[in-house]
């Protein structure tokens, strides 16, 4: 888009504004703003979350990369890996550590899907 | 543990890379330097100071003042990555040492893109890859460091790109200390998806947030990268004020979110009017947060005389407003990865000058009347219209999509190149995930929804502790890459005993040559890389050219690798350092047998300062010992100071001297000489000379006991004579 600078134009309503009333709404306006952007965060995760949850958890890079694309595959995402892992591990009776190995290896899955009713396969 | 530094030896690397697997960080969070209130180094008060470092390299020119080493108030930044993080630990030492504790990695080229952790040393282009094996022995190293200097230093990275809360982790467990997280970066200059930069971001700020990270925003891109970087000023502020924001929201406390400011513009425009209000206006407004403040890169060219003086205007305005963080340049960024002497200079470019101006507002102040406060006034209500026009649209990815970021028109004023990036694009595009009612992630510091098991206090005790609580608990990857790795890369550089030059990598062989030219632009340049060919250099490059004139001459400079049987070290004839007695040893051998000297610059020279701080108490001259000095001043003819020496009874003569033409100082010492033989005192005498351009065995062959060059002191001087006096060897070395 193109257009000259109407500043004095448009600031028409700023005019009257004390310091105080004009720092008041560049936070207002800010927080207007920036309010839906931190909903959506609260409210969504990705394969980078996921990876960071199974790295706090003590897998290692090259474990955490491949569970969340099994789990992008099996659309189990939503469930949160680590919620993934441990429920594997509780049916199978390991370890966690133990069995998030396997689930990185892509073993198991079948089971992860058939006790977590997780949704279509993503192709 | 980690051993101690000791100051004559270097660091050594392999050591650090031993049992790297065990290693943990020795402290979290981010340091702000320890207030001095006192103030008194040296001679000065000073009224914005921190604490003393207990060892440091100071300025050059504090020779003439006891060699103080005052340190500002404000951290000191500098960006190291050369590509090869083995050989930037040494430059991060000598970078802590000139006062340096905000030491910033940057990442290789490309690391944004890629999905997950790199592990492993690889080689990096332009930046080092950022690995836990990297950056748990930087910190190990810059623990050690720490420890040499006496004050702690912040280690920072990036949080950015499609793995932002992979690093956030990996960092927050490594004891990162600073790390820039923006998620407006992503978007703009790495085009990867908004939805998922902003998701991401969340939670890689809260994992920042338990670790008590300092951030760093990305807001100074805009002006990086805009067509006309001084015009972005109002987007400057909303983008700081996205970012401030949403980490606040997230939980981050607003005493550790820091706004990468930039002075927008540089000469030939009239900076000031544009840099110093467009300060004000933002430390008004984001009163809350930390002002880290960044030189400009925009319009930074090849020439370094020039570029320094852009950062040093750059620092008044630091300090005219205020600064918690001062960031640093290196003036070689417009032509190169920077080198490791550039980082030094940098850094002693803000201390200089944050050094210079201490005090400064105690007599100078910003007018609240006139065109500056109304210029503040009218880039906070252009930001607050920018605002308005967001919601307007729609929000803030509606905004990004239709290209309201980067535009070089001054806001409100559009020019219609803005960077647009589309809702439904960009790298990692439709990969985030609604949160079902049952996510759970059985971690700490996990921002968003999470479904914890109500019979447990916190979500690790689900799994006996999280990494961040059990750093035991972490996964240490060694190497991936047999070839490209750390090990393999110091294998080709081993000390061989020989000694090559280098700029950032060991043994890279690089120098540089300035060269004048009195020919034409075209000419020189041509004529520049032969010259540097027929120098024997490999790889000759310019890397600056200035026109003096059109047809007068031009400056050229020039960088190669140098192509010659390299230097050995133990073939080397090295100049004599005399072993020196120490203070008391003299104090005592002075009061029991009282010593006299006569001293004087001889010839026609008027210059007196050398040889004052060789004899002056003030500059531990030899009157610290007790050695009584007459002092017959400049310009004094050989045959005065000759008479003088018999009259007093003295037992030395400190003769100085610099460098002139036709070599008369060369002629004076022999003239003393001759004259001390003619008038039968040469042996009662011992005669002695300096200056800068005097060596011992210069001096020797013109009939002095001894010639002190530059560098000497005081204690060099009173040890000679003194040991002459005690009959021993005055010669002996150290």
């Amino acid at each position: 888009m193109k257009r000259v600078d109407d500043f004095q134009e448009r600031r028409k309503h700023l005019e009257n504004l004390s310091d105080k009333q004009l720092y008041d709404r560049f936070w207002g306006l800010v927080e207007q703003i920036v309010q839906p952007l931190a909903d959506l965060a609260y409210t969504h995760t990705s394969p980078a979350i996921e990876r960071s949850v199974l790295l706090r958890m003590g897998f290692s890079s090259l474990e955490a990369k491949p569970i969340v694309e099994y789990g992008t595959k099996w659309n189990l995402l939503g469930k949160g890996m680590g919620n993934v892992v441990l429920t594997y591990a509780k049916l199978k009776n390991v370890d966690y550590l133990k069995a998030g190995e396997q689930l990185s290896k892509g073993i198991g899955w079948n089971l992860v899907i058939e006790n977590m009713k997780a949704g279509e396969k993503n192709d | 543990m980690t051993k101690k530094l000791k100051e004559n030896e270097k660091l050594n690397i392999k050591e650090i890379l031993k049992d790297l697997d065990k290693y943990e960080p020795k402290w979290r969070g981010w340091h702000w330097r320890e207030p001095y209130p006192e103030g008194k180094v040296g001679e000065f008060t000073y009224r914005e100071i921190s604490k003393p470092l207990k060892k440091s390299q100071p300025l050059p020119a504090a020779r003439s003042f006891e060699n103080i080493d005052p340190q500002p108030k404000a951290i000191i930044t500098t960006e190291i990555a050369s590509g090869r993080f083995e050989d930037d630990l040494r430059r991060m030492r000598m970078a802590a040492w000139h006062g340096a504790d905000h030491l910033m990695v940057i990442r290789t080229a490309g690391q944004s893109h890629i999905d997950g952790l790199i592990e492993g040393t690889p080689e990096g282009v332009g930046g080092v890859p950022i690995t836990r094996k990297e950056v748990r022995a930087t910190r190990k190293a810059i623990d050690m460091i720490e420890e040499e200097v006496g004050r702690k230093i912040n280690f920072h990275s990036y949080v950015s790109g499609v793995a932002g809360p992979d690093i956030a982790v990996m960092f927050a467990e490594e004891g990162v200390n600073g790390a820039h997280q923006d998620p407006q970066y992503n978007i703009l200059y790495r085009n990867i998806n908004m939805f998922r930069s902003f998701v991401d971001a969340a939670v890689a700020k809260g994992i920042m947030s338990w670790a008590g990270m300092l951030q760093i925003d990305g807001a100074h891109n805009a002006n990086a990268t805009a067509m006309k970087g001084y015009n972005v000023m109002p987007e400057l502020m909303v983008q700081h004020a996205i970012n401030a924001k949403f980490s606040e929201m997230v939980g981050m406390k607003p005493e550790n979110i820091a706004l990468s400011t930039v002075p927008p513009t540089s000469a030939p425009a009239p900076c000031m009017r544009y840099d110093l209000p467009y300060a004000v206006a933002l430390r008004d407004l984001f009163d809350k947060y930390k002002m880290r403040a960044q030189m400009n890169t925009r319009y930074i060219e090849s020439c370094e005389r020039e570029a320094i003086v852009s950062h040093t205007l750059n620092l008044l305005i630091s300090a005219l407003t205020s600064v918690d963080i001062q960031s640093t340049i290196t003036p070689d960024e417009g032509r190169n990865v920077p080198w490791h002497y550039n980082n030094i200079h940098a850094v002693n470019t803000a201390k200089q000058a944050l050094i210079a101006m201490d005090g400064l507002k105690d007599m100078v102040e910003i007018k609240k009347t006139g065109p500056l406060p109304e210029k503040v006034r009218e880039l906070k209500e252009r930001a607050v219209l920018f605002l308005e026009e967001i919601i307007e649209i729609g929000g803030y990815f509606k905004a990004v999509d239709s290209g309201f970021f980067v535009d070089s028109g001054l806001y409100p004023e559009r020019n219609g190149d803005g960077i647009a990036r589309k809702m439904d694009g960009g790298d990692a595009v439709d990969t985030i995930v609604k949160r079902e009612k049952n996510y759970f992630a059985p971690v700490c510091a996990h921002f968003g929804y999470n479904n914890v098991p109500d019979n447990y206090d916190k979500p690790c005790d689900t799994i006996n502790k999280c990494t961040l609580c059990d750093h035991s608990k972490i996964k240490y990857i060694d190497e991936l890459d047999e070839n490209d790795n750390v090990l393999k890369r110091m294998e080709t550089v081993e000390d061989d005993g020989t000694v090559v030059p280098e700029v950032q990598w060991s043994k890279d062989g690089y120098v540089k040559v300035t060269l004048f030219l009195p020919e034409n632009e075209q000419i020189s340049e041509a004529a520049a890389l032969e010259i540097g060919r027929r120098m024997n250099l490999k790889e000759v490059e310019v890397i600056h050219k200035q026109v003096m004139q059109k047809a007068e001459g031009t400056l050229v400079e020039i960088k190669g690798v140098v192509d010659f049987k390299p230097v050995q070290r133990d073939k080397l004839v090295l100049p004599k350092r005399r072993k020196v007695l120490s203070d008391k040893i003299m104090r005592d051998y002075v009061k029991e047998h009282p010593v006299k000297v006569v001293a004087a610059t001889v010839g026609e020279d008027e210059h007196s300062v050398g040889l004052r701080e060789i004899i002056d108490i003030k500059h531990g001259g030899v009157e610290k010992f007790g050695i009584e000095t007459i002092y017959l001043g400049t310009s004094c003819p050989v045959e005065k100071l000759v008479e003088a020496a018999i009259e007093s009874k003295a037992q030395a003569v400190l003769c100085s001297t610099i460098i002139t033409h036709n070599d008369v100082h060369i002629k004076n010492m022999q003239k003393l000489h001759d004259l001390c033989v003619e008038k039968g005192v040469r042996d009662k005498l011992i005669l002695v000379s300096g200056g800068t351009q005097i060596t011992d065995d210069i001096a020797k062959e013109h009939g002095m006991d001894a010639g002190f060059g530059r560098g000497s002191n005081g204690t060099d001087v009173a040890s000679f004579v003194i040991k002459k006096l005690m009959g021993l060897n005055a010669d002996l070395e150290e």
